[in-house]
């Protein structure tokens, strides 16, 4: 009963993960090849989802769209880890003294600022481009891994076996790292698989105001974008690229879900 | 009986129709969509096309004026005389113009507007328009012009938005509240939506036929073929989205504009920076590019194709498309010729509208196929002109130069594109002192040839002028000679 959302979002994740994987080493067609005598071609056995305004092969447009998504978006979830979980179990380490403030104060600040106002912010400074929207999207993850992991820490550092680590003379260090990391390590995957949603969402945003991956590399958001105008003329190119966001945010929410019931031990106790 | 009954329901509903009808033709009011709002109203100090395409010949006027076909028209000037060596003008007035402030338009007007244009701390856009102009001076109430050179451009230049006479008492606040001599005046402005004027009832000349006209903005392609579609807007003059074209086409309540401007889309060259210096690298770029392949792309089909840095509808045109012809083969071969068998790697910055950026996405693809990779960034207006205006950080880029007759800048080592010839420049100097006709478009094919010849810059298409509007408005331009909505002659049409 716990996989009911486990094993669907499980399916879509690798669709797109294995279409993302195998656009490196093949695609039916050449995604930089501007054809334009065969655009708006409808789906038949040569194009299987058609071809675009310029006469590029959809399918290999949404693959290679993919592998931009999920590169993006796991990168940027990697920073917000990388920088998020330390900064986390320093603050629980040090709850209440001025560290903790400082840290979690910093965080309500990145907070305060809509993710994806930040987002835009950096790539206006920085300038557009598949790294600046890495960073931008990076760095509002940070503090949500920053708050997840203090608040599950603390709850930890009242435990009896950290006291007995404690007891034993290891140092915070070595406890954060050693003891509470690991057994908040579930909760971790759980957050960031929604966080790799919303960083595929934010990659979709940007992309479609034009400050993402630029051209001839292809995106999600750009595609939805450059059909704007054409929606009347040819719904489907706004139509797949909509569907692969959709069917993929989808798919990483069912998972995170999924994942949080199976991992976790009260919810498994009842299985 | 019942045929009766029935007959007469009809008849009241044809009663009923006929006045819905007639109350649908008393309409004198007009609203214009626009992508870009002027950033303010004076003509005579600031460069944005917006601003003509707001005030031109509506608030506005000089001594000439452009017509819907190009042609230079007397405005406010009713006639000139020219003397034998070509050195003065001499030009009547009008009589009876008032500014809209109800001031009296004279002679000492035009020499105000035109000494303020050409003095040293003008702020004028198209300063060169009036560098060859030596002294304006009011003589019995007619305005005579010295020149420098003899010159056969002043009454064209003269027409030019950017030489529109004002006077000197509200000079100072033209910017937010044009004050003109035309046919509309300046009502209100409501920043970030619309401007409305409405009709000069002390108009001089033949008044205008609409009461009231509101220039709205709309920046997005898909909004405003929203507004279109839902009745918002009466006309969009220069509509940005080609492909939505066919549809408004096949609706009819609306007709299509097609019409030419002056707007020669090129892929504009550092002519400076290496590889591009070397004239074999640009002649493969043009032997790389597959024209139709972008107009079809990019315009849907809008636009003609160009070899040189000239309008195709003007009679002195020649084409020498043939002379760049697509062929990537040989192009491939000029690589290799200027040492780049293995191609290079240069930037192509675009600006904004979609014929750059759809137009830079099949041009990369092209210039890839023989080797040339391209790095292609997409930049707003002001980024664009900072970067590669002024700033002539570009190896590439795509943009439509939409002044008219605008060959000339070719003959400026200090454009943004860089073309040093000093064979060309000679030339140029020589039309600008040339007076007669024949000898003037002689010249000018002279100089689409030299550009041609060096490659200067990849030659892409003619943008074609494509407009939308309600198919009961009547009078609207159907070309572009100068960028300007002319609402003078528009009317409703019953």
């Amino acid at each position: 009963m716990k996989l009911r959302s486990l094993l669907p979002g499980v399916f879509l994740v690798l669709i797109f993960f294995s279409a993302a994987l195998l656009s490196y080493i093949w695609t039916p067609f050449d995604v930089t090849l501007i054809d334009i005598k065969s655009r708006f071609q409808a789906p038949d056995t040569t194009h299987w989802l058609g071809t675009d305004h310029y006469g590029r092969d959809m399918l290999s447009m949404l693959m290679v769209g993919a592998r931009t998504s999920i590169a993006v978006a796991i990168v940027a979830v990697g920073i917000g880890m990388l920088f998020g979980v330390p900064l986390g179990l320093a603050a629980a380490a040090n709850r209440g003294r001025f560290l903790d403030e400082a840290i979690m104060r910093g965080n309500d600040l990145v907070f305060a600022f809509p993710a994806l106002l930040i987002a835009i912010m950096i790539t206006a400074v920085y300038g557009p481009g598949a790294v600046n929207a890495i960073i931008a999207i990076g760095i509002f993850n940070i503090p949500v891994f920053a708050r997840l992991s203090r608040g599950a820490a603390l709850s930890l550092w009242k435990r009896d076996f950290i006291l007995a680590a404690r007891a034993a003379g290891k140092n915070t260090t070595r406890i954060s790292f050693e003891h509470i990391l690991p057994n908040i390590t579930n909760l971790l995957i759980v957050q960031g698989t929604i966080q790799f949603s919303l960083g595929i969402l934010a990659e979709a945003g940007l992309s479609f105001v034009g400050l993402g991956a630029q051209p001839p590399i292809p995106s999600w958001g750009r595609m939805l974008a450059d059909s704007q105008t054409l929606i009347m003329l040819e719904p489907r190119l706004a139509l797949l690229p909509g569907l692969a966001i959709l069917l993929t945010v989808l798919g990483l929410n069912l998972l995170g879900d999924g994942l949080r019931d199976w991992l976790d031990p009260r919810l498994r106790r009842e299985r | 009986m019942n045929t009766k009954k029935l007959s007469r329901a009809l008849f009241l509903a044809v009663c009923v129709a006929c006045v819905a009808g007639s109350v649908q033709a008393a309409k004198t009011d007009v609203t214009i969509g626009m992508q870009l709002e002027p950033p303010n109203l004076d003509p005579t100090g600031g460069a944005a096309a917006a601003i003509d395409e707001v005030v031109y010949a509506n608030i506005f006027e000089g001594l000439t004026r452009f017509g819907s076909d190009g042609s230079v028209l007397p405005a406010l000037a009713k006639s000139w005389s020219i003397s034998e060596d070509g050195m003065t003008y001499t030009f009547e007035l009008n009589s009876g113009v008032t500014f809209h402030d109800g001031s009296a338009m004279d002679a000492d007007d035009v020499k105000f507007s035109l000494d303020r244009a050409m003095a040293e701390d003008s702020t004028n856009a198209q300063k060169q328009l009036f560098a060859n102009i030596e002294s304006v001076e009011n003589v019995d109430g007619s305005v005579v012009i010295k020149l420098k050179t003899a010159d056969g451009n002043l009454l064209f230049n003269l027409a030019w938005g950017d030489a529109v006479v004002v006077a000197s008492e509200t000079v100072e606040t033209l910017a937010t509240n044009p004050v003109g001599t035309g046919p509309f005046k300046f009502k209100n402005w409501v920043q970030g939506d619309q401007i409305v004027i409405e009709k000069n009832a002390d108009y001089w000349g033949e008044p205008a036929k609409l009461d009231k006209a509101t220039f709205k903005f709309i920046s997005e392609p898909t909004a405003a073929f929203a507004a279109m579609m839902a009745g918002d807007l009466d006309a969009f003059p220069v509509f940005p989205a080609p492909e939505n074209l066919a549809q408004f086409e096949a609706d009819p309540r609306f007709s299509v504009i097609l019409g030419s401007t002056e707007g020669e889309t090129i892929l504009s060259t550092n002519n400076k920076q290496a590889p591009l210096d070397n004239v074999l690298v640009r002649q493969a770029i043009a032997h790389a590019i597959d024209r139709s392949a972008i107009i079809d792309g990019a315009m849907f089909g809008y636009g003609t194709p160009i070899g040189t840095h000239f309008a195709p509808h003007n009679p002195a045109y020649v084409d020498l498309t043939g002379q760049s012809e697509y062929d990537p083969e040989k192009s491939k071969a000029l690589l290799k010729e200027a040492g780049l068998a293995d191609g290079f790697t240069t930037t192509l910055k675009l600006p904004p509208p979609a014929y750059a950026r759809r137009g830079g996405e099949i041009i990369a693809s092209q210039l890839r196929a023989v080797g040339i990779n391209v790095e292609v960034s997409n930049l707003e207006w002001a980024q664009w002109l900072e970067q590669v205006f002024k700033g002539k950080d570009f190896g590439l880029t795509i943009v439509s130069h939409t002044e008219p007759m605008d060959i000339g800048i070719y003959a400026n080592p200090e454009y943004y594109f860089q073309y040093d010839n000093a064979e060309f420049q000679a030339l140029i100097e020589s039309f600008n002192a040339e007076t007669d006709a024949m000898k003037r478009t002689e010249i000018l094919q002279q100089a689409q040839g030299i550009i041609s010849d060096d490659y200067v810059n990849g030659y892409l298409f003619q943008l074609a002028k494509t407009g939308v509007a309600s198919s009961k408005l009547k009078g609207l331009w159907e070309n572009s000679p100068t960028q300007a909505n002319d609402l003078t002659g528009v009317f409703w049409e019953d």
